[in-house]
């Protein structure tokens, strides 16, 4: 079972608390875009074996959105932060780096 | 091969059973090879097998970083079914359904095809709508359901509640030939197939790199070593986007946990399959009498072949109060699979950017039941170069031009 902290109420919220919401920091296509932004925007996911970057709903909390970082492979959870940002925070990239040093990074 | 027959089991009784042979050959890898298929699970063993039968392509490799069958073709509940809404759909599942019941023959393995019957239930009054133009549909699709009353539910089922608490059972579509299937004995009754025909079935052995030249394939890097080929096929299910990326491409493709669970073995009560997609379960009772039972999946990305607790609790409570009986019950095991999920959750049968690599995948939530429909359309795929019609509609592009073949609504979670 996920415990993930609630970056807004302070709160460490069971996975039941919580709704997914799959990866974060995607580049939002609209109209006018190429078929192939669409498309990556709609439906390509990175995926990763490791290090996963992604949205979650305080659902029956707060109600806001955050952002995680976990581990797909260990469940391990690095840390959570605020939905406000086109990036993870450099201190959990940081401290994520420590953990898993073979890890490539956070690619856009 | 020997042939298994009643025969052989009295030749054997006769000599104590000293000459029976190993089912596959485990041999060391070639220097190259025809075909190579990267997962040997069902849909990969299937592929290599309708190579041989219908192409009489041999010079195969089948390669597995496990062992044969231990993926998701060992961790499903086995069930047989072919009631989709879609034409592209029905047409595959269909196919696969229909080479089951003759797969035993096909294989000279008896895989336990058991087509006793598969009930989808309404609980609500849109699943009721829903499943009657589902049935018509089938009609037209040449697969045989039909929309049944709670009356014949219970007598199908007599172990059932009809007036459930929260969500009455108010009928079903009904598939008399859908069924369950002994799951291992499939992945097995392939693989015995293919090494009869001199494929190399080669396990315990991970693919860690994909080589091309201009634009096309040359070969893998695997555990044992570097192996050449001309075509290349990765059939690996959750793993798909990982082996996507090795070999330069992205896929539409999410990895999530599935969990099946059995009870504790009894008595034969219940010789049907039921799928209660409103409260997100479905039961079956297996030849040894447990009670096989599955549920949703989880929500978020994970490749740790287990999932959350919280989903076993879901898919109990919402099974006891449609099955009562099951309430005295002791769960005895509980396993998750790792599921690769598209877009529209239907599967992908595809050519794909890298030249003469092809990759079958995103069978999601219902991969055993097309497993040999998904392994003859992706052998055609393989040898032809271009699909056929099964697998034309099943193409990695579809994303791109919204060809979208949507089961989810269809279908819902228990796919």
């Amino acid at each position: 079972m996920l415990l993930l902290n609630c970056p807004y109420c302070g709160i460490d919220a069971d996975e039941t608390e919580l709704e997914a919401g799959g990866e974060a920091h995607i580049t939002r296509h609209g109209a006018g875009a190429s078929d192939d932004d669409f498309e990556t925007y709609m439906f390509m996911r990175k995926n990763p074996k490791g290090v996963h970057f992604e949205r979650w709903r305080h659902a029956y909390g707060c109600g806001k959105w955050f952002h995680a970082a976990r581990c797909t492979m260990t469940l391990e959870v690095f840390g959570t932060y605020s939905a406000q940002t086109l990036e993870p925070p450099k201190t959990l990239i940081n401290k994520i780096k420590k953990k898993r040093p073979n890890w490539e990074g956070f690619v856009k | 091969m020997k042939r298994y027959s009643a025969f052989a089991i009295a030749r054997e009784a006769m000599r104590h059973h000293t000459g029976w042979e190993r089912a596959w050959k485990s041999p060391e890898p070639k220097k190259e090879y025809d075909v190579i298929i990267i997962g040997a699970g069902g849909h990969g063993l299937a592929t290599a097998f309708y190579l041989g039968k219908n192409f009489g392509i041999t010079n195969v490799a089948v390669i597995e970083k496990g062992w044969l069958g231990g993926g998701n073709t060992g961790r499903n509940t086995t069930i047989i079914r072919s009631n989709y809404l879609q034409d592209e759909s029905a047409a595959i599942f269909e196919k696969a359904r229909s080479l089951y019941e003759t797969m035993s023959q096909d294989l000279n393995y008896n895989v336990m095809f058991s087509p006793r019957g598969v009930i989808m239930l309404a609980q609500t009054e849109s699943e009721i709508r829903g499943y009657q133009r589902t049935a018509h549909a089938n009609n037209l699709q040449g697969v045989a359901t039909q929309y049944i009353d709670a009356q014949k539910v219970k007598e199908l089922c007599p172990i059932i509640e009809l007036s459930g608490p929260r969500y009455p059972v108010l009928g079903g579509l009904w598939q008399p030939r859908g069924g369950t299937a002994r799951h291992d004995a499939v992945a097995w009754g392939y693989a015995r197939a293919c090494s009869d025909m001199g494929m190399d079935i080669i396990q315990q052995c991970e693919v860690t790199g994909i080589t091309r030249k201009n634009g096309k394939v040359t070969g893998v890097e695997t555990a044992k070593g570097y192996i050449k080929t001309k075509k290349l096929g990765i059939v690996v299910a959750g793993n798909s986007g990982h082996l996507a990326d090795m070999a330069g491409f992205r896929l539409p493709v999410e990895s999530i946990a599935l969990q099946a669970m059995v009870t504790e073995p009894i008595k034969p009560c219940m010789d049907v399959v039921i799928m209660a997609n409103t409260v997100h379960g479905y039961l079956s009772q297996s030849d040894k009498g447990e009670m096989v039972i599955g549920g949703g999946t989880d929500a978020f990305n994970n490749y740790t072949q287990r999932g959350s607790f919280h989903h076993i609790e879901e898919t109990v409570r919402a099974l006891i109060e449609t099955f009562p009986m099951l309430s005295r019950l002791k769960m005895l095991r509980q396993w998750g699979g790792i599921v690769d999920m598209t877009g529209d959750r239907s599967a992908i049968i595809s050519k794909t950017p890298l030249g003469n690599c092809f990759i079958n995948c995103g069978w999601g939530t219902g991969g055993f039941k097309t497993i040999p429909g998904s392994g003859w359309a992706m052998a055609e795929l393989i040898a032809d170069g271009e699909p056929r019609a099964l697998a034309a509609p099943f193409t990695l592009d579809r994303f791109k031009e919204g060809r979208f073949i949507d089961e989810s609504v269809a279908a819902g979670v228990a796919h």
